[in-house]
């Protein structure tokens, strides 16, 4: 492990890329937790609308599966 | 992209972005695509479909069944339920016919029991005025014998027609 | 390169996604019989089992691998009608297709050992690709002109109305590239994580049982994503469909 810069540069890019994962996590969590309060509220509305959270869940997701993608473009693909 | 120009067997980076694969596996993949399409298409989908159809079916003519059964059942019910009121009516006649029997032969047993009572009242009442008759009679005798009893020892000569009299208009007065 | 590994620990968590050949190892041609070729051809098998071989019975009351079959079929359905309508019910073999072979392959991926196919950028590309090609002309084709009305927002004021088209072009644009990397990103990265584990449990020695554990835990989530995934790319494919018949917002 002698100083090689651009190596060094690709981990520390590749691990802030996968903070974006967890920032998925959190707008992933966000979208379940109002879709659970609201279903607890209304209970009988709830069951027609799972189609939207799981859409709502894979627009959230796949944002963070795009910082997924770079860090691992960066670790093995640059 | 890097990858391009490393190619091979190689692991070096991304094997999704090994570009060389990519004819490949499209051309697979559309096989494969087309192959279950038409297996789905062709044999699965129809069959399932006719399946769910027929099942349908037998769903809705047992449900029919059902409900004729049900209606049956409900018509059954009614007749029992008629049969029910109609033996509860026939026991109420038959208790008000006994009820009302009884009650006239109790009527005809009063009846003559009053009579009865009625005749030896009137009996006894009888005997009672004779009784109290020669009750009176008796003391009307009494009463003129004392009365010329005491109009002798008196110094009279006692009338016996005028004692009477005065006796009889005494005893109603 | 992050295979020069350091420590000992050699972990190769994109190994397993390595197309090669199933003979030899020349070159790969397009014709080339590949382990992706293998697992395709399983999924048609898996699928030919399910749909075909298991709802043979033609039962009124199915066996058990035949309701599984009509209750794929039954979701799917169900699905298509929901949001697309009565008129997407003619799409409904090709969309059925795709979820079809998307479940299949997640599953037969989770084999250990196995090659998964949907994790595959350019497997998912043609998929989405396919599903955006066919949208954009169904939707030409249905509305003529008409389907462009998906990017002019009527109910907004007519200021911000360009602004918004902008937006929904790149929007409608940007379609095909999540809905395939969502896909293949999902797969991919379960399959890494787990090898990840999978290394460490190699390296620990004795203290392996808590790699281990994770690794169970993680195969557990990874087979809850399979399933969702496919839903997800599915009903995603209602929603394009849905827009496509009924552009106007």
């Amino acid at each position: 492990m002698e100083g090689d810069i651009a190596q060094m540069g690709q981990f520390i890019g590749a691990g802030l890329a996968a903070i974006g994962s967890g920032a998925a996590a959190i707008g992933v969590g966000h979208v379940a937790g109002n879709f659970l309060a609201g279903a607890l509220r209304n209970p009988s509305a709830a069951a027609g609308q799972t189609a939207t959270l799981f859409i709502g869940i894979a627009f959230a997701e796949a944002l963070g599966i795009f910082a997924f993608l770079v860090a691992l473009l960066l670790m093995f693909a640059v | 992209m890097a990858t391009e120009t490393t190619g091979g067997t190689e692991a070096a980076g991304m094997p999704q972005l090994e570009f060389s694969t990519f004819p490949n596996q499209i051309f697979w993949l559309v096989i494969a695509l087309l192959a279950i399409y038409f297996i789905l298409s062709r044999i699965a989908m129809p069959r399932i479909a006719a399946v769910l159809a027929e099942r349908q079916g037998t769903i809705t003519n047992d449900l029919a069944a059902a409900e004729e059964l049900k209606l049956k059942a409900v018509e059954a019910e009614e007749a029992y339920e008629k049969a029910l009121a109609d033996a509860r009516a026939e026991a109420h006649q038959i208790v008000a016919e006994a009820k009302a029997e009884i009650q006239a032969e109790l009527d005809v047993e009063i009846q003559k029991a009053d009579a009865e009572i009625a005749a030896k009242t009137a009996e006894s009442e009888k005997a009672i005025a004779a009784i109290r008759e020669s009750a009176a009679e008796s003391v009307k005798e009494v009463a003129k014998d004392t009365a010329k009893e005491l109009v002798a020892v008196l110094g009279g000569k006692a009338d016996a027609r005028t004692v009477t009299a005065a006796v009889n208009a005494r005893m109603k007065g | 390169m992050a295979d020069e590994a350091k420590g000992g620990i050699e972990i190769h968590p994109m190994d397993q996604f390595i197309v090669e050949p199933l003979f030899g190892d020349g070159a790969i041609h397009w014709y080339t019989p590949t382990n992706v070729t293998l697992w395709l051809f399983f999924a048609v098998v898996a699928v030919t089992l399910l749909m075909v071989v298991g709802t043979r019975g033609r039962a009124i009351v199915p066996s058990r691998s035949q309701s599984v079959g009509e209750m794929a079929y039954g979701f799917v359905y169900k699905m298509v009608e929901d949001v697309t309508g009565k008129e997407g019910l003619k799409y409904f073999p090709y969309i059925f297709t795709l979820f079809l072979y998307i479940l299949l392959a997640n599953f037969l991926g989770l084999i250990p050992g196995s090659f998964t196919t949907t994790s595959h950028i350019a497997v998912t590309a043609v998929l989405a690709g396919a599903v955006f090609v066919t949208v954009t002309v169904l939707g030409f084709v249905k509305n003529g002109a008409g389907f462009l009305s998906l990017f002019w927002v009527s109910s907004a004021p007519l200021v911000l109305r360009p602004i918004l088209a902008i937006i929904e072009l790149i929007s409608y644009f940007v379609r095909p590239v999540s809905h395939s990397i969502r896909l293949a990103g999902n797969v991919m990265a379960g399959h890494a994580v787990l090898k990840v584990f999978a290394g460490f449990a190699a390296s620990l020695g004795v203290f392996s049982f808590i790699p281990i554990f994770g690794i169970v835990a993680i195969y557990a989530l990874e087979v809850l994503v399979s399933a969702i995934q496919a839903y997800v790319f599915t009903i995603l494919t209602c929603v394009y469909l849905k827009d496509a018949l009924h552009p106007h917002h």
